[in-house]
């Protein structure tokens, strides 16, 4: 109750002048037969969290994969950074990843490589010095909790861990934008409260601007309603009414970009197939 | 419905030649473009060359003997049993040792590399490299190319070596003649143009074997029974394109360098 009380910190908004950090103009893409999906337009502003909600199957990660150029658009563009990428040749786009991140669903960990090996590939290949990749890999694992695990390898870890072990790798070189594909997904309640308080304690604490796809409305709101408290060094809920104005909805369904807009939007939205899946 | 299946298969054999052309030129260029992974380099090529040194020493040495046993035994028909040791010597290094050691490696680090590769496309963690800003191609398959074309060259003089001592053993402990003999006939009868055909086929075939390997396995679809067909694919087709190069090369280096 003391809660309300207190000054909530919420993250700058985004300066004005500042261009979106991605956006999607009419995009549309397809795999050798009708379009996953078409016509999706939207941006990620500098800060701003989204989270990109719908059913299986509809292309979310899809369009993750899109943002970083790893799918080239059918139709439409895909800005990243301010640069056109929808045709950019692959060797050009190599240096743009490289300020981004990515968590994918699986995690997508090198399994030959160790857990250091893992989190620090993107120093490794800078040519970084050993001394400084082992600090900012013990950094980077005690961010999501898991130092212990430095000298492991995958298979010895817990799908969660692995997980978490992602996130570190994707966090390790300070990214600009960081892509979430289903963070959360098939891990048990525990271990995904633990995944979604890394994600709003980085949104928080370092505001880095991110895409999170997902399809369990519980997370969203959690990221929506919950912010980190740096002194209790935990995740802890906003007061009564309040939200995360950084932390907006998309919703992707039967190929179309059916809604963008807040949490208040989205509750109040009168499209029968976000009420639908709001029950 | 016949000709749509016709055309359907067609266009797909066209686009798998034009994305292979694609792909292995692109994995060529890198040899020639910084940065070069030396670390993989010397890691493929440990696992290439020095892995595959006992099934090519094997093969080498009983097709030496094999060549041995059959030669002398159309060769005393004719009271030329002497020049078994050219017969041996000429047949392995224009042709068998580079040939059959293509073929050892084909099966054995084709098929680990498409699916090693098709693994990783499987599980994301190719794009999990790309989105970390790192060419799977440079990173992957160039060092795998330049480990394959290398180790092949040696591996095959090195069965070129076997082969001519298993069929000095067949000539002296089976045939009982004169061991010698065998040695100097397999010797002074070699001449540049065997030399130059047998180490020119080594190089093509090693480029053929890992870029075909690595191409099936970074084009996997399908989960892990596409890594299985993958697998199949890299190592049918480098073996077939092994005998058909070679087919090109001998008729090519015939007219250039006459024996």
């Amino acid at each position: 109750m003391s809660q309300a009380t207190v000054p909530v910190p919420q993250p700058p908004p985004p300066a004005p002048e500042a261009g979106p950090v991605v956006a999607l103009h009419n995009v549309a893409v397809s795999f050798d037969g009708p379009p996953v999906f078409e016509n999706v337009s939207f941006s990620v502003a500098p800060g701003e969290t989204r989270i990109l909600l719908g059913p299986a199957g509809v292309g979310k990660s899809v369009l993750l994969k899109l943002i970083l150029g790893l799918l080239p658009p059918l139709e439409g563009s895909v800005e990243l950074f301010g640069n056109d990428i929808s045709h950019m040749p692959e060797e050009k786009l190599f240096p743009l990843r490289a300020r981004a991140g990515m968590v994918f669903q699986e995690g997508a960990l090198f399994d030959s490589l160790t857990v250091r090996d893992n989190v620090a590939y993107q120093l490794i290949q800078e040519g970084v010095r050993d001394e400084e990749i082992d600090a900012r890999v013990h950094d980077a694992l005690r961010f999501v909790g898991l130092e212990q695990t430095f000298d492991l390898f995958p298979s010895s870890l817990s799908g969660g861990m692995r997980r978490r072990v992602a996130i570190a790798r994707a966090l390790i070189n300070q990214p600009e934008l960081i892509l979430y594909d289903s963070p959360t997904g098939g891990l048990d309640p525990v271990t995904c409260e633990t995944i979604i308080e890394l994600i709003v304690k980085q949104r928080d604490v370092r505001a880095t601007p991110s895409l999170l796809v997902t399809h369990r409305l519980q997370d969203a709101f959690t990221l929506c309603t919950h912010r980190y408290d740096s002194e209790q060094g935990r995740m802890v809920p906003l007061p009564d009414g309040q939200i995360n104005r950084n932390t907006t909805f998309l919703m992707l369904n039967e190929g179309h970009l059916i809604f963008d807009g807040t949490l208040h939007e989205l509750t109040h939205s009168t499209n029968a197939f976000v009420r639908e899946f709001l029950e | 419905m016949a000709i749509q299946s016709i055309e359907r298969t067609a266009k797909q054999v066209v686009l798998t030649v034009q994305e292979y052309s694609l792909f292995a030129a692109r994995a060529l260029m890198n040899l020639f473009r910084p940065p070069i992974y030396w670390t993989d380099f010397l890691i493929q090529s440990d696992i290439i060359g020095f892995g595959s040194l006992p099934i090519v020493i094997l093969s080498g040495f009983f097709t030496g003997g094999v060549l041995s046993l059959q030669s002398s035994a159309t060769l005393s028909e004719f009271g030329a049993t002497a020049v078994t040791g050219q017969f041996v010597s000429l047949t392995m290094i224009r042709e068998l040792g580079a040939v059959l050691t293509g073929i050892m490696v084909s099966g054995r680090n084709a098929s680990s590399m498409a699916s090693e590769l098709g693994s990783m496309v499987v599980t994301e963690q190719i794009d999990a490299m790309r989105a970390l800003g790192v060419d799977p191609i440079r990173k992957l398959v160039t060092p795998r190319i330049f480990a394959t074309i290398t180790m092949l060259l040696f591996l095959t003089i090195v069965a070129d070596a076997f082969g001519i001592l298993g069929g000095a053993a067949v000539t002296v402990f089976l045939n009982h003649q004169n061991g010698t003999q065998y040695f100097n006939n397999a010797y002074e009868h070699l001449a540049l143009p065997d030399i130059v055909q047998g180490l020119v086929k080594p190089l093509v075939f090693g480029y053929i074997i890992a870029s075909t390997g690595c191409f099936y396995g970074m084009r996997t679809t399908g989960g892990t029974e596409g890594v299985g067909r993958s697998t199949i694919s890299a190592v049918v087709n480098s073996s077939v394109l092994i005998i058909f190069v070679d087919f090109l090369i001998t008729h090519l280096l015939l007219s250039l360098l006459p024996a």
